[in-house]
Formats: C-alpha cells, structure tokens, sequence
C-alpha cells in the first residue's frame, strides 16, 4: 500500500521560503498571484494487509516525527 | 564535575565543547556516542551544535529519536543538567523537553557572525554569573535560528521568566534591527519550568577564550560548575 503524506505551514506562521518565491512570481510578471506557502510531500510505502490499524498509524507517524504539530499541518492521502 | 558532550553523526561542535570543558575549565568530561546510552554518573549533558542528520525533515527531528534521547529525557525530568547549542537547541525543542520550534531564518540565509545578547534571566544555573541585563556578545551560525512559539505559550513562557537571552543592540535595545533571523521577541535562547534545560541558539564555547575573540560564554560555564559545587 502506497500513503502520501501532505505537510503545511499552520495558518499565522511566516514561511520566509514561500515569501522569495511569491516575490520571484511578480518579478516575473505573474501579478495574479497573492501568496505562496511551501510545504512538503512524502511517499510512503507499507506492507500492511487492507482494513488494519494503519490509518491510526500513519497519523502517528506524522504527529511524532513527519510534521511539528507546532507548526505544521498534515494531511494522508492512500492509494 | 562530569560533563557529557552527546555525538550525533553530523555533530560538529562536540569537540570545541569538550575543547572548553576540559582544558579551559579544567573538569572531567565524556563523549557520548547517541547510541549508549548509559548517562549514569553525569552531572551535566551538552547537546552540541552540527547538522545531526544532515537536518533531514527538520533540524533536530531524527536526532530526537536517537536512542540515547530517551535517556537524556529521563535525565532531564529527574533534574539532571542539560545545556542545548544551536543544533542542540533544535533537538531540545523536537523532543519536548523546551517549548517553541527553530524555523528557517527569515532571510533564508544561514548567519555567521558575532551578535549581542541581552541577560534576560540571571537567577537560572546557567546565568549567575552575568548581571541582570547585561549585554554579551557570542557568536551565532545557522541557517534555523527563527524560534517561533505561539501566542498562548509565549505568554506562559514569558509569565515564568523562561526568556533567558535575547538579541539586543550594543546598548541592551531588544530591537527588530538587532533580530538576526526573526525570531518571535528577540529570543535567542530558553529555559524549560524546573530550570535544568537551557536552550540556545549562540556558540558560548566559541567565545570562551579570549585568543579567540572574546570571553563572555565562558561565564555561562562557570556558572554552571559554581552552582554545581554550591549544591
């Protein structure tokens, strides 16, 4: 089985990567944009059999070790 | 009095601590790889700085789960010394044991220069020896200095005094302009409730020697092993 995991900047915490390249994007003369926030992506693969704890564990995962709940959002996303 | 300087793979500062502790300060020190764990006998643990696995995902984040970490939280909650630098600091925060995350500086540019810093807290184990408010200058080098802490907890944090340094102008100013990497209030460096964790981000063993520029983290040292023969 095959997870994808989605981690984000929490709403109100300045993400200074986000912020140069929103500032590249108008140099360039895309206006329209207004925000950009960088995060991260990651693929993991499991070998679980279907219907287990795995949701459970992969929350786990993200809260321990693959996102700072201080910071960070997440979001798992299976195939 | 015995020091342990912890090694992580991608550690780089574990040698100039020891350099200090040992032949400045003249007490017994031990490196500790991360992975033995036996911290029976230590008075005081270093997390040095570095790059503990290459910063992969976040600063200090697989360090934290180094199985010496477990130990050095045991450590900590039975109110053995611990002293976090820069990259220690990181993982110091990752594991819980202070509060807050180090982000990336908001200039995006790893910073490596001398800074002034402002005595916020001197009643701590780790600060006697400076005077209330004094301005010392330490040297800084890091690309995630940003220390971020949200509104709630800074207040719990501020309420108890936890803010120990601060970056400040020559003249003690806690400024945006002397805010290095955009840290939430200037802060450079904390200190956890039961007053045995400090955190921070500045290099006091690069500044412990004046052939080397300057002597004024030698003081935080000091204070650490006069508080210890005092107890």
């Amino acid at each position: 089985m095959k997870a994808k995991v989605y981690v984000t900047l929490k709403k109100g915490v300045l993400d200074p990567q986000g912020r140069a390249v929103l500032g590249a994007l108008k140099h360039m003369d895309f206006d329209e944009v207004t925000d950009v926030r960088i995060g991260k992506f990651m693929e993991l693969e499991l070998d679980v059999p279907e219907g287990g704890d795995e949701d459970k564990r992969l929350a786990e995962m993200c809260e321990r070790l693959l996102a700072n709940p201080v910071i960070e959002n997440y979001r798992i996303e299976r195939d | 009095m015995r020091f342990g300087i912890l090694v992580f793979p991608g550690s780089n500062c574990d040698h100039d601590c020891y350099h200090v502790l040992k032949h400045v300060m003249g007490q017994d020190v031990r490196y500790i790889w991360h992975k033995d764990g036996d911290l029976k006998g230590f008075d005081c643990l270093v997390l040095p700085g570095g790059f503990s696995y290459g910063d992969y995902l976040r600063t200090g984040s697989i360090a934290r789960f180094s199985p010496v970490m477990d130990d050095v939280v045991s450590f900590a909650n039975k109110g053995g010394l611990v002293l976090g630098i820069c990259n220690g600091f990181q993982i110091l925060t990752e594991s819980g044991l202070l509060p807050g995350v180090l982000m990336m500086n908001k200039d995006l540019k790893f910073i490596c220069s001398d800074v002034n810093l402002k005595v916020e807290n001197n009643s701590t184990v780790f600060t006697s020896g400076y005077k209330a408010g004094e301005v010392i200058s330490l040297p800084i080098a890091h690309g995630d200095g940003n220390f971020f802490i949200d509104g709630p907890e800074l207040a719990a944090l501020r309420d108890r005094d936890g803010v120990v340094f601060t970056y400040s102008t020559a003249e003690g100013e806690v400024s945006p302009e002397a805010n290095p990497n955009g840290s939430v209030d200037n802060i450079a460096g904390i200190i956890n409730k039961a007053g045995n964790v400090l955190g921070l981000m500045p290099h006091p063993e690069r500044a412990s020697e004046s052939i080397l520029g300057g002597e004024d983290g030698r003081v935080l040292f000091q204070s650490i092993i006069e508080g210890f023969v005092l107890s």
